[in-house]
């Protein structure tokens, strides 16, 4: 179900060029190469193939000073990879603050008893105090891996999260976790996921898969009986149960998901990914580098897919079966068939009411175009988008996605992100936390678009009904026709809808 | 299949539904290799017990869910509270990014911040190049009138030295040379954000009060209320009390209309906060108070130094505590203290003689930053409860000190206890072992209500799953009220759970209580 339309492409080039006027000139120059307007796609093609053209300049360093919404490499690592692996006990190694900003942020839910067998909402840190930073922690971190030892004995590993100093005071983490490892006879992993390495979250990410590559697969033996239909889901993180949503739709088709990464995960599901036979990639910015090894180390399959709305769920599942054979396209077009009248339903209650409306994204991973067909499948129109910490191949892989004139931003600035907001007036902005206030400030209906807004899941059959109710709930509050004080009333711009 | 449009399932009732519960259940048993239901069991009843307490205590390196923040998120939130003031932290840039949505999601306002975004060249090289690129950018793009420089640890780790860089950057033309930029070094290793709050305020008054001339006006007041996640109630009522009393004041630090704007169709990036022009005056006020001493030692020593009077209390807050400030104000100013608000303290007294019956003798723990505790205990015991376990992370051995020398004035205090610089994992020992009737603190405590029962009351930052709280006022008498009032709802609703089972126990199940 591909939507038609085009957008106002002329608007949005006046906009960059607006923006970029207000810069000191150096800066002008060096952001002019992350704005652009995307130009002519034609027909829909594979993932990964240039249609259209969206090319801006990504992964690069961001400008001091301009209020970049990019995090760091731990939050990239702690924050998103290791962190959700449930049964291990992640150290925010380094000052406190780090750990207690990230604590339970990311809804990637677990089922677990916290604090005995699972440790997923709890933020466990070196507390760094200025005596570590002058004699090294090295010796304290030690002392900590005792302790964790002793206190929760039923954790099946550890994971060092550095944080910035670990790296600049020449601490030997590595050599920690081996000594540590050897003596508990457990996994511990090292990450060097400093936050000033590298240019956002992404590099986090890379370093993080690195140390399942390094750390976990190969060191321990496992023992396990693979069949014909194992995959592994990775890049999924379970937010809002994102992953049990998946994941029921796999098991329908006929597949056994050995291993979900990192939702939900637990060690043993790390460590047996090499015996899977496909592994299928959500998020392919987070995980994507282990994948690549497990394919050239293992011979493993990996694949995309997008299970965000019902068009990209289709067309995935049938790709994914294609890869097994007649007997589980078979299973899956049983699957489809099934789901078809909850998605029936689904549209036929929500796209009258939202049919048109206007949404501009900006986000991380793979969400700036994932979830773009799950608003178009609701008659929604997606004006522009962006990647805070995107590179060239994900830029490549959103020109099939989006329409002629949409306006594309890497690594927006806060100042440009509003005034591309109040130019725009889209009628609803998906992005973060930060972004959520001062756009609602504006009048705009707004969804956050890394946590669901405390909501999900949102991905697959299930996840999709979540989604068009809250994208619904968002734009027809009645609130949004009460910002103007009758004495000063302009005509009014909500149109609200109560809930069916 | 659970689903339906008619009515959508999101992820509370939608795993519980069979089919989920089924999945997950086979996740388990095949894929996950888990322990034992019994040995799960096993160590869940053992970590309730004296024993594992010990176990607990006797930690001595790793901390487990602290009560505590790092420095720079206290200048953040500090450089908030002035007029068109842009915080600008120097170092890694992920860090702004937390600290901003840490904000964002207890006030649930915008927070704006901006990062000198240094990676590891800077790490090499210092971060001289990125204070002068932003600081240049910063003033174009946001038009403040005062960027107010703190640091992550990394900047503090390779000794970027702030002074020289600012004064390096204002040579470059980032910007004008008498542009304000005011500057802390806000280590993350050393205390906590109430540190990072105090280093902040006082750079701020150091770079608008050092080499000028003080010309004391007697009777005027400044004000500084500490870092405080209920500063939009707060600071508000502090100065409708003040202004009742005619006083003449500056709060110094005011982040209230910040985090409350209003919604109009406006986004403000900047909202109220201490004018620059009231800071440069502030020095000649007679004394500088400070609401939460903790929040500001360094900052009264200079206000001190520069020869103001200064005194200092613990989060202003019920009757006895409320009484002082008052006194304190009327002593300095010369004002007294008008009926209007003899009768707002009666008031207030009149409401826990109401209570008295439902509240004399309950058992508390208390957590959160060092001025709130002592100002809870001490609230506590005026309605005859016992702040049985007193924890704060970032509480110092003078705060030991302080607090058990508070608990000493009152019968109400004799059986508690105080826990300088232990985490809420010590206090999920703590409330299994010497159970409490009810717990305050924030919403990290939510953790513990699961897990010992112990009902939750939100009262200090960061509340991130209750809204709106901290738009009302816990200082003052009126705040005791509101204090009061949402304790005695806590109580009132766990009896009414407990007392509505029908036919078995509610009889207990009054319409009067």
């Amino acid at each position: 179900m591909s939507l038609e339309y085009e957008n106002d492409g002329a608007l949005h080039a006046k906009l960059i060029e607006e923006v970029l006027s207000q810069y000191p000139d150096k800066t002008a120059k060096r952001r002019k190469k992350h704005l652009n307007v995307a130009k002519s796609g034609d027909e829909p093609g594979e993932e990964g193939e240039i249609l259209s053209e969206c090319d801006v300049k990504s992964n690069i360093k961001s400008i001091p000073g301009v209020m970049t919404i990019r995090g760091c490499a731990y939050a990239g690592s702690k924050g998103v990879v290791w962190g959700p692996v449930k049964d291990m006990v992640h150290i925010s190694h380094g000052p406190v603050g780090c750990g207690q900003y990230s604590w339970s942020q990311r809804r990637n839910y677990y089922v677990g008893t916290t604090g005995i067998d699972t440790f997923g909402t709890m933020q466990f840190t070196s507390d760094f105090q200025e005596k570590d930073i002058v004699f090294g922690g090295d010796k304290k971190l030690e002392q900590i891996i005792d302790e964790i030892e002793e206190l929760f004995p039923l954790n099946k590993g550890i994971t060092v999260q550095s944080e910035c100093p670990i790296g600049l005071i020449g601490d030997d983490t590595e050599a920690v976790s081996r000594k540590k490892a050897k003596e508990i006879e457990k996994t511990i992993v090292p990450v060097r996921c400093e936050g000033f390495r590298g240019v956002s979250q992404s590099l986090g990410h890379h370093i993080a898969n690195d140390a399942i590559r390094d750390w976990v697969f190969e060191k321990r033996e496992v023992e396990f009986e693979g069949g014909p239909y194992d995959v592994n889901v990775v890049g999924d993180y379970n937010i809002g149960g994102d992953a049990w949503a998946s994941r029921i739709l796999l098991e329908e088709i006929g597949l056994r998901v050995v291993g979900n990464w990192s939702g939900d995960a637990t060690l043993a599901e790390i460590e047996r990914a090499p015996k899977a036979k496909l592994n299928l990639i959500h998020c392919y910015r987070s995980m994507n580098y282990i994948c690549r090894h497990m394919e050239e180390k293992y011979g493993i399959a990996w694949m995309e897919y997008n299970f965000f709305g019902p068009s990209q769920i289709e067309a995935s599942l049938r790709k994914i079966a294609k890869h097994f054979g007649p007997e589980i396209e078979e299973k899956t077009e049983k699957v489809i068939a099934k789901y078809r009248p909850l998605v029936d339903e689904v549209i036929a209650k929500y796209r009258p009411r939202l049919e048109g409306n206007t949404v501009m994204l900006y986000v991380g991973g793979l969400r700036p175009r994932h979830v773009i067909t799950a608003y178009e499948d609701l008659g929604m129109v997606i004006v522009g988008t962006g990647y805070e910490f995107g590179h060239n191949d994900d830029y490549q892989r959103t020109a099939h996605y989006v329409k002629n004139g949409t306006l594309i931003y890497d690594d927006v600035t806060g100042y440009e992100l509003e005034k591309f907001i109040e130019g725009v007036r889209p009628n609803l902005v998906g992005s973060g936390i930060k972004e959520k206030y001062p756009v609602q400030k504006m009048g705009i209906p707004f969804r956050q678009m890394h946590s669901w807004d405390y909501s999900g899941p949102y991905h697959g059959y299930d996840g999709f009904a979540v989604f068009a109710r809250d994208v619904d709930l968002a734009i027809n509050n009645p609130v949004w026709g009460l910002f103007e004080a009758p004495w000063k009333r302009r005509p009014s711009r909500g149109r609200a809808m109560a809930a069916e | 299949m659970p689903q339906s449009a008619e009515k959508v399932l999101d992820h509370a009732p939608l795993f519980r539904e069979p089919e989920y519960r089924q999945m997950l259940a086979d996740k388990k048993l095949n894929f996950e290799c888990p322990h034992q239901d019994q040995v799960v069991t096993d160590q869940r009843e053992f970590t309730k017990t004296w024993e594992y307490r010990e176990k607990n205590f006797a930690r001595e390196a790793l901390v487990i869910n602290p009560a505590k923040a790092c420095q720079p998120l206290g200048a953040v939130f500090a450089a908030t509270g002035f007029e068109r003031t842009m915080p600008f932290v120097h170092g890694s840039q992920g860090c702004v990014a937390y600290y901003r949505s840490h904000l964002s999601r207890h006030f649930k306002e915008p927070a704006s911040a901006v990062s000198s975004s240094m990676t590891e060249d800077a790490a090499v090289f210092g971060g001289l190049k990125n204070m002068v690129d932003g600081l240049a950018n910063t003033y174009k793009l946001y038009d403040p009138k005062m960027i107010a420089v703190s640091t992550t640890c990394m900047a503090e780790v390779i000794g970027d030295d702030l002074h020289s860089f600012i004064e390096n950057a204002k040579e470059e033309g980032s910007v004008p040379r008498d542009f304000d930029v005011p500057f802390a070094h806000t280590p993350a290793f050393v205390g906590s954000h109430v540190d990072g709050y105090d280093g902040t305020v006082r750079g701020i008054l150091e770079h608008f009060w050092k080499g000028q001339e003080r010309t004391e006006a007697l009777g005027t007041i400044n004000i500084i209320p500490g870092f405080d996640g209920f500063c939009v109630g707060n600071n508000r009522e502090l100065k409708r009390l003040l202004d009742l009393m005619g006083v003449s004041y500056t709060f110094i630090q005011d982040a209230s209309d910040q985090f409350d704007t209003p919604s109009d169709g406006e986004y403000r990036m900047y909202d109220g906060g201490t004018k620059i022009q009231d800071v440069k005056n502030a020095l000649n006020a007679e004394a500088t108070l400070s609401l939460q001493h903790y929040n500001t030692r360094k900052t009264l020593e200079y206000c001190e130094e520069v020869g103001q009077a200064t005194a200092s209390f613990h989060y202003p807050l019920g009757v006895q505590a409320t009484d002082e400030f008052l006194l304190e104000v009327s002593a300095i100013s010369g004002k007294e203290i008008p009926e209007a608000i003899r009768l707002e303290r009666g008031r207030l007294v009149d409401a826990m003689a109401d209570s008295q019956s439902w509240l004399h003798g309950k058992k508390y723990a208390l957590y959160g930053d060092p001025d709130f505790v002592h100002a809870m205990a001490r609230f506590i015991m005026e309605t005859g409860g016992e702040p049985t376990h007193c924890l704060a992370t970032n509480g110092t051995t003078a705060w030991e000190d302080e607090m058990k020398e508070l608990l000493a004035s009152s019968p109400f205090g004799k059986e508690a206890q105080v826990w300088a610089g232990k985490d809420l994992w010590a206090m999920r020992s703590l409330l299994f072992t010497e159970p409490v009737d009810l717990l305050i603190g924030n919403s990290y405590g939510k953790y513990l209500e699961r897990d010992t029962g112990t009902p939750l009351i939100r009262l200090m930052f960061p509340i991130f799953d209750r809204h709106h709280h901290h738009r009302f006022a816990l200082m003052g008498y009126q705040g005791g009220l509101r204090v009061l009032t949402t304790i005695l709802d806590k109580i009132f609703d766990k009896l009414d759970r407990e007392t509505s089972e029908t036919g078995v126990t509610d009889y207990s199940y009054d319409l009067t209580r």
